[in-house]
């Protein structure tokens, strides 16, 4: 029967429709094979890559290490219910997916326009927060944080010093800034810069911003400012943003507050 | 592109002679996209090479039951399905990479080289000769990336394939990064280069003017 209709002349509407048939089947085959089958693969690397990136915001990566393994030393993974402050036990850190939980109607919840800083629309109501240890005490918080630059969503870490008011690192993992402009929100020397830097003037009032310039060292708010990039205004503003608003109440402000009167 | 081409002439002539990019002047978008650095842009060249080499193969196999009705469809999906595969090995294998060239795999689907070489070479030859026509066209095209790369990297970054060559003065180095090779516009201008560099050794190369502007007095006009 195949042959028959393969016989049949290019243009006779049965050989059209049999070959557009065919085709789509096998180039569909093709393509979900190669997605089934290599799932595991971009999981893995998907994975190893987040914890890369919370292993370097906390100063622990160093070249050459084994990263599953330094991270199963040096971090614990905690989930955090954001509106009540606290830490809930009843997800697993490991396989809870933020990203994918704030495109879920049950788990987040829509972001009113006026409390919209960081421009991502929708919420998750739980985030994760990774812990590192010093001697059993916190050393380090670990904070996620996403907002939307000039071109692109940015996802990154705010590492904070047991106090929880100085940072310790900031990185970001995920956006799609200019490359040599906003896309310097991935340069060193500018991440350095934030180190050291206070991020509450009183306590749930985030004050710490990128300014544009430099920051004058010897004036008082100093240490609530960053340098700004050059020619990056808008994804710097947007960095900004992402800090007032994960900072703030309806992000980890509520957290940090508990979390200084309790500790861990 | 005729069947009288020798098969080695198939593979080499896109190289320089032909080439997809300098000469035919396709698949500027993705060349400014991807040739920040030299490791993005060989990555970019071998997927590419890959899916041009597998679609001419995949069209040409099928290319005496292709209806002529719906025959760019076909070609597309082919394509499409193609890319969508190298994608997803990408993502497994060649993570960091894959990052960074993030949407611009996805294009190769729009890449008018590939569908250009199914056209004109695949649906009119045999596997085998579509096959070094879709590698010779890859090679083309990744010559132009690789060069418009080097050049980006290493005047935009100070580097090469990720290792220092010009330290940077943000460094400490006694090289100031020029900012423009990092954006786009600065591969139009080495592929002008290029364009110019080679239309002036080989002469054959260059295009007669479509028209010609010539000096009309007014009162001609009148």
């Amino acid at each position: 029967m195949i042959g028959k209709i393969l016989a049949l002349p290019n243009d006779d509407t049965r050989k059209i429709l049999f070959v557009a048939f065919i085709l789509c089947l096998v180039c569909s085959l093709v393509v979900s094979t190669a997605a089934v089958y290599l799932r595991p693969l971009q999981q893995a690397n998907k994975a190893l890559d987040r914890k890369k990136q919370i292993l370097d915001v906390a100063g622990l990566l160093t070249p050459g290490v084994d990263i599953d393994q330094r991270f199963a030393e040096r971090i614990e993974s905690r989930i955090v219910e954001l509106d009540s402050g606290e830490f809930t036990f009843d997800l697993v850190a490991e396989d809870y997916d933020q990203r994918a939980a704030a495109r879920t109607p049950e788990l987040s919840d829509p972001i009113p326009a006026v409390d919209d800083f960081a421009g991502i629309g929708r919420r998750a109501r739980y985030a994760p927060v990774y812990l590192v240890r010093e001697n059993g005490d916190l050393a380090q918080l670990i904070l996620p944080m996403h907002g939307y630059g000039l071109w692109s969503t940015m996802y990154g870490f705010l590492a904070l010093e047991s106090d929880l008011q100085t940072v310790a690192g900031i990185k970001f993992f995920d956006h799609a800034e200019t490359p040599g402009l906003g896309g310097e929100i991935d340069n060193p020397a500018w991440q350095s810069r934030w180190v050291g830097k206070q991020i509450y003037e009183q306590p749930g009032i985030p004050r710490l911003r990128v300014i544009k310039g430099r920051v004058n060292a010897s004036a008082i708010e100093a240490q609530y400012q960053v340098d700004g990039i050059s020619g990056a205004t808008l994804t710097a503003n947007g960095v900004t943003n992402m800090l007032a608003y994960w900072l703030g109440g309806n992000g980890f402000g509520e957290f940090l507050i508990k979390l200084r009167e309790t500790g861990v | 592109m005729s069947m009288h081409h020798g098969t080695k002439r198939v593979f080499l002539d896109p190289v320089i002679d032909n080439n997809p990019v300098t000469l035919q002047i396709l698949g500027i978008c993705s060349a400014l996209a991807v040739t920040t650095s030299l490791v993005t842009s060989l990555i970019m060249c071998l997927a590419v090479t890959a899916v041009l080499a597998c679609s001419n193969v995949s069209v040409s196999l099928i290319r005496k039951h292709i209806p002529g009705s719906i025959r760019i469809i076909v070609q597309i999906t082919i394509i499409a399905s193609l890319v969508m595969v190298v994608d997803e090995v990408l993502k497994a294998f060649a993570f960091e990479t894959s990052k960074k060239l993030s949407v611009f795999v996805g294009l190769i689907i729009t890449n008018c080289i590939v569908l250009g070489r199914a056209e004109a070479f695949a649906m009119k030859n045999p596997p085998g000769l579509s096959f070094l026509d879709g590698l010779g066209n890859g090679l083309g095209y990744s010559l132009v990336l690789i060069i418009v790369g080097s050049v980006r990297e290493l005047f935009g970054a100070g580097t090469l394939l990720g290792i220092t060559v010009l330290p940077l003065t943000t460094d400490g180095g006694w090289y100031p990064s020029n900012g423009l090779m990092l954006l786009p516009p600065s591969a139009f201008f080495i592929i002008g280069l290029l364009i110019w560099v080679i239309r002036t050794r080989k002469a054959e190369q260059v295009e007669a003017p479509d028209h010609r502007i010539h000096q009309v007095h007014r009162t001609d006009v009148v």
